[in-house]
């Protein structure tokens, strides 16, 4: 199908975009999950506010210990090493099973996350790594840890006139484990479940377990799951009733094999 | 709805042109240009038949919106002529049988020839999990696995 008519704006500076935001506009990345919306006319917005061409919207910068990337950079690019060190041997990782390489080339790190599908991968792998979400609004830049910011099915943390400038993510030391699951019986589609675990020396491993029918589930200190894993995965899953049993019984397997993985 | 007017440089030509807001680009490259070589299959982003090259990267043209890729260049399956990739990927599908209706062929030759370029020591596996993005109802696959994987081959022994 084609879209329903809507005005595209192209701003041309970030408070051209704010004001765009302000007077109901949606804004857009990649469009690479809002381009299917619109074609679907799930999504009918009077205004796209397009962010793509903005000053910065794209890179990666290292201060201390944190690496800060523009909420417009591609996976491809994250694929590709644009993330230095340990942590982006881990995100590169992650970017290659999105999708497919012709949807990375234009898909965004902080266009998925906005976005917030449940199954989609930095909602699962960006609280797993302890990042957090940089705001951008009309009294300037607010931070929203990456564990607080999926709320629920396509909702944040993100306020009508904010948009989603940077992706904080914490530099890992090169002993840092890490484990990843997810569940596609293609390469390229939305997972079915999800699981990641990242352990650290001398911290408590923290877990997730995502692509449910609401924002993931972080579990900030998941000891009891690396030293149980298999009681503590069944546990973990009867948390969510409402799931049907093969989802269940998928999730549980996720996070076993997570944690497999990031004992290995 | 007023139009929007577009800069874009097409196979190499620059072209000057109106869309509609809400359009993608392969809905303008397909009506305006009549560059029909590029299909529209699923329309979200999921078969590869509409894929094609913008600013050198394969992308999606059912979900990349025409008002975006102003100022951008595009390069579609009809501007790959003179492209020795290209010449040795159309040599190898005709081949190997990779390709039955040719609905799917635009899309799977423009990702072939990145797998070929971004890739050269991608094995049969490899081969696969690249082309998942791209749906072909005819083959079985079995064909443009291998068409991709002799391409690729000749060139490492080249």
């Amino acid at each position: 199908m084609k879209p329903a008519s809507f005005i595209y704006a192209r701003p041309t500076d970030w408070s051209d975009a704010l004001k765009l935001l302000a007077e109901g506009a949606r804004p857009g990345a990649g469009t690479q999950s809002l381009g299917p919306l619109l074609n679907l006319r799930l999504a009918q917005p009077d205004t796209i506010a397009d962010l793509r061409h903005l000053p910065g919207y794209a890179g990666v910068a290292v201060d201390g210990g944190m690496v800060r990337i523009g909420a417009g950079t591609t996976h491809a690019a994250i694929e590709d090493g644009a993330v230095p060190g340990r942590v982006g041997e881990i995100m590169a990782a992650v970017a290659r099973g999105i999708a497919y390489r012709p949807v990375r080339n234009r898909g965004t790190i902080g266009g998925s996350l906005a976005h917030a599908d449940p199954a989609a991968d930095w909602v699962a792998v960006l609280p797993a790594l302890g990042a957090t979400a940089v705001a951008l609004g009309p009294k300037g830049e607010r931070r929203i840890a990456a564990a607080e910011f999926v709320k629920g099915i396509f909702e944040t943390a993100l306020a009508a006139d904010e948009l989603l400038r940077f992706i904080e993510v914490p530099v890992q030391p090169a002993e840092a484990r890490w484990g990843h699951w997810k569940f596609c019986r293609k390469v390229g589609e939305f997972s079915k479940a999800t699981a990641c675990v990242l352990a650290l020396p001398g911290k408590p491993p923290r877990a997730v377990l995502a692509a449910l029918d609401g924002p993931p589930m972080v579990i900030a200190d998941a000891s009891a799951l690396m030293k149980d894993p298999a009681a503590e995965a069944a546990r973990i899953v009867q948390g969510f009733p409402e799931l049907a049993p093969w989802r269940r019984a998928i999730a549980e397997t996720a996070l076993r094999r997570a944690v497999a993985m990031a004992a290995a | 709805m007023s139009k929007i007017a577009l800069s874009l440089t097409v196979n190499g030509e620059p072209r000057q042109l109106l869309a509609e807001p809400r359009e993608q680009l392969a809905d303008v490259l397909r009506r305006e240009l009549m560059l029909t070589g590029t299909h529209v299959g699923c329309e979200h982003g999921v078969c590869g038949a509409c894929t094609v090259e913008i600013d050198g990267a394969p992308a999606r043209s059912c979900i990349a919106h025409a008002g975006s890729c102003d100022g951008a260049s595009i390069r579609t399956i009809e501007g790959f002529g003179d492209d020795g990739v290209m010449a040795a990927l159309r040599e190898a599908f005709s081949r190997e049988h990779a390709l039955q209706c040719g609905y799917c062929t635009p899309g799977m030759l423009v990702t072939a020839r990145d797998i070929v370029l971004r890739l050269p020591n991608a094995d049969e596996a490899r081969v696969r999990e690249e082309l998942a993005g791209n749906l072909c109802r005819c083959t079985g696959y079995r064909g443009i696995v291998r068409a991709v994987l002799s391409v690729l081959a000749d060139r490492k022994n080249s």
